[in-house]
């Protein structure tokens, strides 16, 4: 018997493609942040915006608890959850990580100066890449960790009244 | 009661549908070549159900029957009697139903204006499209019924998303589904065509003008879908290779595609099976792109609605069609002989399709690669602008140069001598580039390339365009000028790309800030009551100091009501050579404002280039009548 090699590849490729999009759609956790919580954020190391200095993972082994949010100047939800990270960072258990994303390093100081400063240490990730080894999708997003540096939870979208609540929860 | 009629109306458009193809293969027995008149009629009553249908829902949404939860989920009393009638196709169900709507006429019309073609052929196109007409009739009324009853009637409706009270965004979907959904009829003529006697060169003119309608009507679609993003998204920018567009880009390149395989087709009589190939992958494009969008898998900035059973019928739909349009394609298709000459002209369009085919590759792997990656490793990633940017650019340089030439190429064996006045056109090309980077102070080798052969592209479709007017013959003139819009469009996109201001500032009442050359006041803001919306308009002076010249701008944070939701409405100025572009947003317990300043070199340019894109389209398929 003749093998078509055309037939088989077209056929094999077409029930590949499709089979991963039956998975894809029975998986539909895409936004669904809930099977990241347990696990170990991967090793970082960043620029931070304000110093010469790097920041790693290593520096947020020191922390009870940490607050990863990733914003921009240009975010407009940025500004609304602004004073929630306010909020928190009054909060002696908890540090916040900023990560300045895809921004002019005089923009975000601008933001910051007229809008307060509520992270302990701000890192920059001018071309997106870091984040997105996050797993972030927009900005903003935020990534509570312990001190060994599990996700406790992640936060899509601007923080609100009852996130603050529950990151609070979290770090009593 | 309106809910009755629409199922009544959906149901005898399904009856139609079902004894459509009982008849049609009845009719395939009889040796004649005379369609039966039956499928006539009921083709007649088929496209007048659907569209009674369709105005029923119009209807719903005009005199606001909340008793339809689709009306009562997407219409308010108070919204503009404009936005309330696009608000019929500004959902899932009533986009589908619209969606319904091409497929039925588009089959009517087909059948109509092919009576002197095959028979056979003819009927085992209404026989395939019908299948596609049942397909997506079965899910409408299992799954997205547009005409759901709503107990007890509401007194008020939910309202429609204010971004997407729009002009722009009411006339984007008619003319999108038009283009893609109009695919769905060479679709069917290509299994047709396979099943039947009419191959080669007839296959070729029996589509042509439905290749032609649809390509044009697509051009239309994505240019205002880019409009409209421009104007009501407040970034400024016009397209940002987001699946929802991707989705409309894909069958737009194959499109583009088939019909330049379709003059080789129609000329030489070669190409039929890659033809036959375009036409089943336009409509399967369409369709995956209908899934990715509408099933949630993907995650993008307008994506319908999260809906994994949606999703599941598209896709199980969608295999069926590409398996069933497989094995027909590999049980009927015949070998051919392919003979080509290095700079014929088939040779030059065969470049076009595979040029065509690696920027759909390029955009559908950007697509979809995030959930294949996410299938196989858990691993999340976003595809954006620099990938695209990065894979496509380098080849449009040799793709604008070889659309120049191209055209004056000949049939067969190429004997024109097109060298030396090609040479002299390049030269000038560079000449301009370097007097564009000159006055407007920009550096960058691709830039500098890709303006190079946007120019060559230009002059050379100028050139073709004036020798068309000279020989006072309107043979080619559609392609120029559609080829004349794609150099345009590259060109323009570049000059705007490089030469444009971009700056994010605060700024409080009575606050002056200098950029470059502009100095802008912040000179106002005023709070506002419209029906369906309040507001906060800001008034600023924008100086041009360089010109002396100055123009106002009113910028509005809109609060709409119903749904309640916040959105930045730009001011834009747009001049023949720029167009200023102001955003404000309100910074909470502080009385400085956010400004996005913008200045966009040409603009207005973009959109002519692509108006002019498909105006070729639509010269074309006049010209044929």
């Amino acid at each position: 018997m003749k093998i078509n090699l055309t037939k088989i590849t077209t056929y094999t490729i077409i029930i590949f493609i499709i089979g991963l999009f039956f998975i894809g759609l029975n998986k539909n956790n895409i936004y669904d942040t809930k099977y990241l919580i347990g696990k170990k954020i991967d090793s970082f190391n960043l620029n931070s915006l304000t110093s010469e200095k790097k920041i790693s993972n290593l520096d947020l082994e020191k922390n009870k608890f940490t607050l990863i949010n990733f914003w921009a100047s240009w975010c407009g939800p940025c500004k609304d959850e602004h004073k929630y990270l306010l909020e928190l960072k009054n909060q002696h258990n908890i540090k916040i990580l900023g990560i300045n994303f895809k921004d002019k390093k005089n923009n975000a100081l601008d933001f910051l100066s007229t809008l307060g400063n509520p992270y302990y240490l701000i890192a920059k990730d001018k071309k997106g890449k870091s984040s997105v080894e996050f797993g972030i999708y927009g900005i903003p997003e935020s990534i509570l960790i312990n001190s060994d540096l599990k996700i406790l939870k992640k936060f899509v979208g601007p923080l609100n009244s009852s996130d603050v609540k529950e990151i609070l929860k979290f770090t009593k | 009661m309106l809910s009755n009629i629409g199922i009544a109306l959906l149901i005898l458009t399904l009856v139609c549908s079902a004894s459509i193809i009982n008849f049609a293969l009845t009719d395939l027995k009889i040796k004649n070549n005379l369609v039966d008149v039956k499928l006539y009629y009921l083709s007649l009553f088929q496209s007048t159900f659907s569209i009674l249908s369709f105005f029923t829902l119009v209807t719903g949404f005009v005199i606001s029957d909340f008793s339809l939860i689709n009306v009562f989920q997407n219409s308010h009393t108070t919204k503009p009697i404009f936005y309330k009638i696009a608000g019929t196709w500004g959902n899932h169900e009533g986009s589908l139903l619209l969606w319904i709507n091409i497929l039925v006429i588009f089959s009517y019309l087909f059948l109509i204006y092919n009576k002197q073609r095959n028979k056979v052929f003819r009927v085992y196109t209404l026989i395939a499209q019908n299948c596609l007409i049942l397909g997506f009739l079965i899910f409408l009324l299992i799954n997205s019924n547009p005409f759901s009853p709503l107990l007890p009637i509401p007194a008020q409706g939910l309202g429609l998303n204010p971004i997407l009270q729009d002009p722009a965004l009411a006339i984007h979907p008619p003319l999108l589904y038009i283009g893609f959904v109009g695919s769905s009829i060479y679709f069917s003529a290509a299994i047709a065509s396979l099943l039947s006697e009419e191959k080669d060169k007839n296959f070729a003119k029996s589509i042509k003008a439905w290749v032609l309608l649809s390509w044009s009507f697509q051009t239309l679609g994505i240019l205002v879908g880019s409009v409209w993003a421009y104007y009501e998204l407040g970034w400024g920018g016009f397209w940002f290779w987001d699946p929802v567009e991707n989705a409309s880009l894909m069958p737009w390149f194959v499109m583009t595609a088939l019909m330049h395989t379709l003059l080789v087709l129609e000329k030489r009589n070669t190409l039929y099976s890659w033809t036959i190939i375009l036409c089943l992958l336009t409509f399967t494009l369409s369709v995956t792109g209908t899934f990715l969008v509408r099933s949630g898998i993907l995650n993008s900035v307008h994506t319908f609605a999260n809906d994994p059973s949606r999703g599941l019928y598209i896709l199980s739909f969608l295999t069926i069609m590409i398996l069933c349009s497989l094995i027909i394609f590999f049980k009927k298709n015949k070998k051919e002989i392919l003979n080509f000459n290095l700079g014929s002209k088939e040779t030059f369009i065969l470049t076009n399709n595979w040029f065509m085919a690696f920027y759909l590759a390029t955009v559908l792997i950007g697509t979809t690669y995030p959930i294949f990656l996410e299938v196989l490793t858990e691993a999340k990633i976003s595809v954006g602008p620099p990938y695209y940017n990065i894979v496509i650019i380098p080849f449009l340089i040799p793709f604008l140069f070889l659309m120049a030439t191209g055209p004056n190429t000949n049939w067969i064996k190429n004997k024109k001598k097109y060298f030396s006045f090609s040479f002299w056109i390049l030269l000038l090309a560079i000449s301009l580039n370097f007097i564009i980077f000159y006055v407007l102070k920009s550096h960058n080798i691709l830039t500098n390339l890709i303006f190079i052969s946007s120019i060559y592209l230009i002059i050379y479709s100028l050139f073709d365009f004036s020798n068309n007017l000279k020989k006072n013959s309107s043979l080619d003139l559609p392609r120029t000028i559609s080829h004349l819009g794609f150099g345009l469009l590259v060109f323009f996109i570049g000059i705007n790309h490089s030469f444009s201001v971009e700056e994010d500032f605060n700024l409080k009442i009575g606050e002056k800030k200098k950029i470059e050359n502009y100095q802008i006041f912040f000179k106002d803001v005023k709070l506002e009551n419209d029906i369906n919306f309040k507001s906060i308009a800001g008034e600023f002076i924008v100086l041009d100091l360089k010109n002396n010249t100055q123009e106002i701008l009113l910028p509005e944070i809109r609060i709409y009501n119903k749904p309640e939701t916040l959105t930045y409405e730009a001011a834009i100025k747009t001049k023949l050579t720029a167009d200023t572009y102001l955003t404000m947003s309100n910074i909470s317990r502080s009385e400085y404002y956010n400004i996005k300043f913008q200045r966009k070199s040409f603009m207005i340019w973009i959109w002519i280039s692509v108006l002019l894109i498909s105006l070729g389209g639509f010269l074309r398929l006049f010209k044929k009548k």
